[in-house]
């Protein structure tokens, strides 16, 4: 099923929960809304579900508007941070409420429900109740019973973020896999964005209430429409500096204080602009090695793989990512390398990216 | 052990029991005394006898008053219709306070809390007018409404409490499963809230079944509509000698079911002071 969200608002009194979120989902696609805590994404999600109803805007389903349909019309299933299983009943009635709510026979209830329980590797805990179950047990319950009525529309609110590291880890494959082999259309809301980044077809970032990005994983990694996403997706996160760019010799520099790089044409003429600009750069162009410029090494964190060095170049502050054999200590001096390839540059006032608007 | 962390162990048990003591006697005396002809102290003087009981039998008043039978049924009708109403109705209201946004949720829920604050004996002679002119005056279903409506408030704060306490994340699944807002009420909010509910339930019967203020003034005497706690105060009349061995024996008789129906739901009353159920998982 299609999805699409025109000018979606909400507000209550003065708060804005939404405001004019449009985007749309194709059927079957897989799209993260990402997004810190308090940006609209829960609130967007609660409005496709039906249980906010949109103070402006439409919500379409397959061309049919869906505003005013309530929850039970709609034909969704749901998976929330809480797992918000019903603690008085069983795994079984878990997972078959919604058909038993549908009048179904007992029989094709128990033949569905067993069938959604084996797929998600509980079918054998049927009589158990929610609260003799582990996070992860719950979290399957929750989502066989978002499954078992076979909905045209699969919305996650956060649902790995109350399980622990490693479970998180395997369910998140588990859950990209099962979409994919169902082939649901879904929405998936998370403040991670490793989540985001890893599972979805496309990712729309929310910040305040409002759309930041919507593209393909790698595009907003890449080419970051704005500086707030270009900090928020990618960990470690983004640099972030404030230079001048000017054209010498027909090459671009971008200088600040203690700093001068060369960055590429094609970057640096759109950055030329007279005056300050925001400069982004992303720790692993920044590494270690000769040939650098110097700065004082502030503190060194070993991530296993890299060790991330935190570095001060003046009053700049500069995260990179250095080869653990370079044996980096807190307090010497290191040369740091940039690779320009990838620069990012923004307008100080907007904030909107120089290079991809 | 030392002897320090000895006494530190048992003080609290002596502060105890020292403050339940009085307590404890004054039950001990009722119990003794309904079964003597006279006590000195807790003392039975002259001897032990079953005729305090008596009135379990024949009316003690004589004809023309109801027998302690008919009084017993009115008590428990008016405190099971009182139950049943007022769980249902603070089930409701304090459901829809705690989830439902409507004009006028804030002053009803001020008001309610005023009311529960009122003292009802200052609205006794306006309610007087209001049955007589409804023809409620002098009947059980009259006195039962009052009393309704003065255990609604309480209930209702009580209700829309473990209300709160309900995860919006589990009333969500369920509109989303396919339950109309109804059913998610009665299927999947009221079960989980049992312990609340319960706990209103009993002390919505035992404020029934004590109930002594509103009965005594919205019917005639020790008529056929008298409930228990009135009847127990014909025995102290103006005129008359006063039997303390009746009082005591129809005292103990009333207090039997609420004693036995505390026994076995002290637990849930209990979770009314805990500050409310343990809502969602």
């Amino acid at each position: 099923m299609k999805v699409e969200l025109v000018n979606l608002t909400k507000h209550w009194g003065k708060v804005v929960g939404a405001d004019s979120i449009s985007l749309e989902i194709g059927d079957g696609e897989f799209v993260a809304f990402l997004g810190p805590s308090g940006c609209g994404k829960t609130t967007t999600l609660l409005m496709v579900a039906g249980i906010y109803k949109p103070t402006e805007g439409t919500i379409r389903f397959d061309d049919q508007v869906v505003n005013l349909l309530p929850p039970k019309d709609r034909n969704i299933g749901m998976v929330f941070q809480s797992y918000a299983l019903y603690p008085h009943m069983n795994v079984y009635q878990n997972i078959s409420y919604p058909l038993r709510l549908q009048k179904r026979p007992k029989a094709e209830m128990r033949e569905r429900a067993q069938k959604v329980a084996d797929m998600m590797g509980i079918g054998d805990l049927m009589e158990r109740k929610p609260a003799n179950l582990s996070g992860g047990q719950q979290q399957r319950v929750a989502l066989g019973r978002s499954l078992i009525k076979e909905p045209d529309l699969l919305l996650f609110d956060e649902p790995l973020s109350n399980l622990d590291a490693r479970l998180r880890l395997s369910m998140r494959g588990e859950i990209k896999r099962l979409q994919m082999d169902l082939g649901i259309t879904s929405i998936y809301v998370t403040h991670d964005q490793v989540e985001a980044m890893t599972m979805a077809d496309r990712i729309a970032v929310m910040k305040d209430g409002k759309l930041q990005a919507y593209a393909v994983p790698n595009e907003i990694y890449d080419q970051p429409r704005t500086r707030f996403v270009a900090g928020f997706v990618g960990n470690p996160p983004m640099n972030f500096l404030e230079v001048e760019v000017t054209r010498e010799d027909g090459d671009y520099h971008a200088r600040a204080e203690g700093l001068d790089l060369v960055v590429p044409t094609e970057r640096g003429e759109k950055a030329a602009i007279n005056g300050k600009v925001i400069m982004g750069i992303r720790p692993e162009n920044v590494s270690i090695g000769d040939g650098g410029i110097h700065g004082e090494v502030f503190t060194v964190e070993p991530l296993g793989r890299d060790d991330l060095v935190d570095a001060r170049i003046g009053d700049l502050a500069i995260r990179a990512l250095a080869d653990p054999a370079h044996r980096t200590r807190m307090g010497e001096r290191a040369p740091l390398k940039f690779d320009t390839e990838k620069v990012q540059f923004f307008d100080p006032e907007t904030e909107r990216s120089l290079l991809w608007n | 052990m030392t002897l320090r962390q000895k006494l530190g162990v048992l003080a609290p048990y002596v502060l105890l029991v020292i403050s339940v003591v009085p307590i404890f006697v004054g039950f001990l005396w009722l119990v003794i005394n309904s079964f003597a002809v006279r006590t000195e102290g807790l003392l039975p003087v002259g001897g032990l006898t079953l005729e305090n009981w008596s009135f379990l039998r024949e009316p003690p008043f004589g004809r023309g008053y109801p027998s302690i039978w008919r009084v017993t049924f009115n008590t428990f009708l008016i405190a099971m219709f009182m139950t049943l109403f007022v769980v249902l109705v603070s089930s409701l209201a304090g459901y829809a306070l705690s989830r439902l946004s409507f004009a006028g949720r804030k002053p009803f829920l001020s008001l309610t809390l005023i009311l529960h604050a009122f003292p009802g004996v200052t609205l006794l002679i306006g309610i007087f007018f209001v049955l007589r002119a409804l023809s409620l005056y002098n009947n059980l279903l009259g006195v039962g409404l009052v009393m309704i409506g003065f255990e609604l408030p309480f209930g209702i704060w009580l209700m829309k409490g473990f209300f709160d306490n309900v995860s919006w994340d589990m009333e969500r699944a369920a509109l989303i499963d396919g339950a109309s807002r109804l059913r998610v009420w009665w299927q999947i909010i009221l079960p989980t809230i049992k312990p609340g509910i319960a706990a209103l339930a009993i002390f919505a019967f035992i404020s029934g079944w004590n109930a002594w203020l509103i009965p005594k003034t919205f019917t005639i005497g020790a008529g056929q509509q008298a409930t228990l706690s009135v009847y127990l105060q014909n025995f102290q009349g103006d005129t008359v000698m006063v039997q303390w061995g009746a009082v005591t024996a129809v005292g103990l008789f009333q207090l039997i079911p609420v004693a036995i129906f505390f026994v076995f739901t002290q637990d849930l009353l209990l979770t009314i002071y805990a500050g409310g159920a343990k809502g969602g998982t």
